[in-house]
């Protein structure tokens, strides 16, 4: 992990190296999550991560702050209970895309729709990594995996139309390539004052690209830096989206957040009746 | 002056009312029979004391926000029965490891699956112990009236945040559902216990390095002290680690802090058990009929006593062994089909003779029952 003067001061230096494989994309991802951070001067003593369990739930053990590593699918559950109970927290909960939409899918569409004031980052990679490549809910269709043999027959999630379907009311992709992307992106989600969700695709060199002939991590990115076009473009000129994977900012539009909703029950009620 | 208040409750609603007293801040609950009332209430009340309450979307997510809750440094609780006390298996577990104070209610119902929704049961018995995967710690109490449930759900709350531990209200519908006289007590009159803090700087806390009596000072979440937790096995800072060394040291500490200290939660109630010659062992709603059936062979000229446990987990051993000592015969009068039995059995079984009495069909054992079947014995 390649951290610069002013953003070591967020990690656990003496934790590292990380348990990720050369070239994997979930250090870039966490970086540009740091940065945001840094951008934005958070306390340290007022940001939690979360996470739940998989390759990208082991990046709160390297970082800073209040860091709690959860149950498997859970850590949406898990931040609901921080954030409610002490909502001056900024609560950024980092999964991965089976940990989110798998195991984890009926939390994360529940937290979108209470539109609590979470800030949500899934490292996708398309792969169960830490388990040894089976497919998830975002392998494509077609691709191979140690449980897809003979090729996935499962369609796959869009994490982000999921989410923004389920009310999250700031949505976002960016990439392990386009990492000044992911970090704007990151630095708006924690700014929206509501459940925000932000994709960062990931590679995975050592099972998905193995398993799918994808090449090394430079040919994976290099992949994301051809084929991804910013929603701004597309909307411009379809020609230009056409057969590619859309990045940017894809939703802003903020609605009342559930813990301040709360907070007017509390300061209506409070004292009455006890 | 005591500022005491009878009043004719509930065991669900006695149960927050005990809840509230502990000091309870924070519900997370999923609605299920016959368990929900507690969440009905704790959604009334909490936000008049400015406490939160919160609805999850199902019960592994309810238990996960307790847990989450209780980092901040409120005392949380939740409420179920038995389908949702098997989906909160999986984060009680973790609860046990990262030593996080938090009471679960169960409102045992008739089992397994859907079951019995509105029936009295206590088949849950063992899954309070073994519920979870691994070796870990339990309390479990059980209290076997209206205000019973009132003080029990306090003192579970006070194990709860002294042993750093989840803490499990074994409850059953009888009692959830019963309403009887019961007394408020004054707030003076109850002893509260708040967890343990760091008072050391920050920058010299060690998140889960344990005092003299196991349990380590627990620092919350946005008070300065940043430090990981979590459900791997993790040494004294709290980090990770597959050494096999301090493996077993967290495991047994885990365990000991609540065996080696039983003697400081271990409640019972004994009922005309010195010259009994015939004990019945009984807990929950069925203590209420065991205690009516003593009293009905006392006047059939049978030395009859019974046995309650109170503190269901950890087995109260010790208590369980004198009565196997002095009694010339054990039943164990249980609605399942023989849980809390092979406890019994195996700790009194080498001194007397231990016998089950069971039912399983959904209603509440009567004391005809119990008396029949140790009269046919007899």
């Amino acid at each position: 992990m390649n951290c610069n003067s002013t953003t070591k001061n967020y990690y656990r230096t003496e934790k590292l190296p990380h348990i990720w494989c050369p070239g994997c994309g979930h250090g870039t991802l966490l970086n540009a999550v740091v940065r945001a951070i840094e951008k934005l001067g958070l306390n340290k003593d007022e940001v939690v991560v979360v996470s739940g369990i998989g390759c990208s739930s082991r990046a709160p053990g390297y970082l800073d702050f209040n860091t709690l590593h959860t149950t498997h699918g859970r850590a949406l559950a898990f931040a609901t209970g921080i954030k409610f109970a002490n909502p001056k927290l900024h609560v950024i909960v980092i999964m991965g895309d089976g940990d989110s939409s798998a195991i984890g899918g009926n939390h994360l569409i529940h937290a979108a729709r209470r539109n609590i004031d979470l800030t949500t980052i899934v490292f996708n990679n398309n792969i169960y990594g830490m388990t040894g490549g089976q497919y998830s809910p975002t392998t494509p269709y077609g691709d191979f995996a140690t449980t897809s043999a003979y090729g996935n027959i499962e369609k796959p999630f869009d994490l982000c139309s999921l989410a923004q379907g389920a009310g999250s009311t700031y949505v976002g992709r960016g990439t392990a390539y386009h990492t000044r992307l992911m970090q704007n992106l990151v630095e708006k989600a924690i700014q929206n004052k509501g459940f925000s969700f932000v994709e960062g695709l990931s590679i995975c060199p050592t099972y998905y690209g193995r398993k799918n002939k994808k090449g090394d991590a430079f040919e994976m990115h290099t992949f994301y830096k051809e084929n991804c076009v910013d929603i701004k473009v597309a909307e411009k000129d379809p020609e230009k989206g056409k057969n590619k994977i859309l990045i940017g900012e894809f939703h802003s539009c903020p609605k009342p957040e559930y813990t301040e909703s709360y907070q007017v029950i509390i300061d209506r009620f409070q004292g009455m009746g006890v | 002056m005591s500022n005491k208040k009878y009043k004719l409750l509930q065991g669900n609603e006695a149960c927050v009312e005990g809840a509230l007293a502990a000091g309870m801040r924070f519900f997370a609950g999923y609605p299920i029979t016959p368990s929900t009332e507690i969440a009905e209430i704790s959604s009334q009340r909490l936000p008049l004391i400015g406490g939160k309450f919160i609805q999850m979307e199902d019960e592994l997510a309810s238990m996960a926000a307790i847990i989450g809750a209780s980092l901040t440094g409120l005392k949380s609780m939740t409420a179920t029965s038995g389908p949702g006390f098997s989906l909160m298996q999986e984060n009680i577990g973790y609860a046990a490891i990262t030593e996080t104070p938090c009471v679960i209610v169960n409102v045992q119902r008739g089992g397994p699956s859907t079951g019995l929704p509105t029936s009295p049961a206590q088949g849950d018995v063992m899954q309070a112990k073994w519920g979870t995967h691994g070796d870990h710690p339990v309390v479990a109490l059980t209290p076997n009236s209206v205000q019973e449930t009132y003080e029990y759900t306090v003192k579970a709350f006070n194990i709860a945040e002294k042993y750093r531990t989840p803490v499990i209200l074994l409850m059953d519908e009888t009692v959830g559902h019963m309403r009887e006289k019961m007394i408020i007590k004054d707030p003076s009159e109850i002893e509260v216990i708040n967890r343990k803090k760091p008072n050391c700087k920050p920058i010299e806390y060690i998140a889960f390095k344990p005092d003299k009596d196991m349990v380590p000072p627990m620092a919350a979440f946005g008070e300065g002290y940043r430090y990981h937790v979590t459900g791997l096995v993790h040494d004294e800072t709290g980090f990770p680690t597959n050494n096999n060394e301090v493996a077993e040291n967290l495991i047994r500490r885990l365990v000991e802090k609540i065996e080696k200290n039983i003697e400081d939660f271990s409640y019972y109630e004994e009922y005309r058990l010195e010259d009994a010659e015939v004990v019945i062992v009984a807990y929950g709603g069925v203590s209420r009929s065991a205690k009516y059936a003593v009293d009905e062979l006392r006047k059939k000229n049978i030395k009859a006593g019974m046995f309650r446990p109170i503190t269901i987990w950890p087995f109260l051993e010790k208590q369980i062994r004198e009565v196997g000592l002095r009694a010339k015969e054990i039943y164990v009068a249980e609605m399942n089909l023989g849980q809390y039995f092979l406890e019994v059995e195996r700790v009194a079984g080498k001194y007397c003779s231990v016998k089950k009495i069971n039912k399983v069909n959904g209603e509440l054992m009567t004391p005809d029952e119990i008396i029949n079947s140790i009269g046919g014995n007899i």
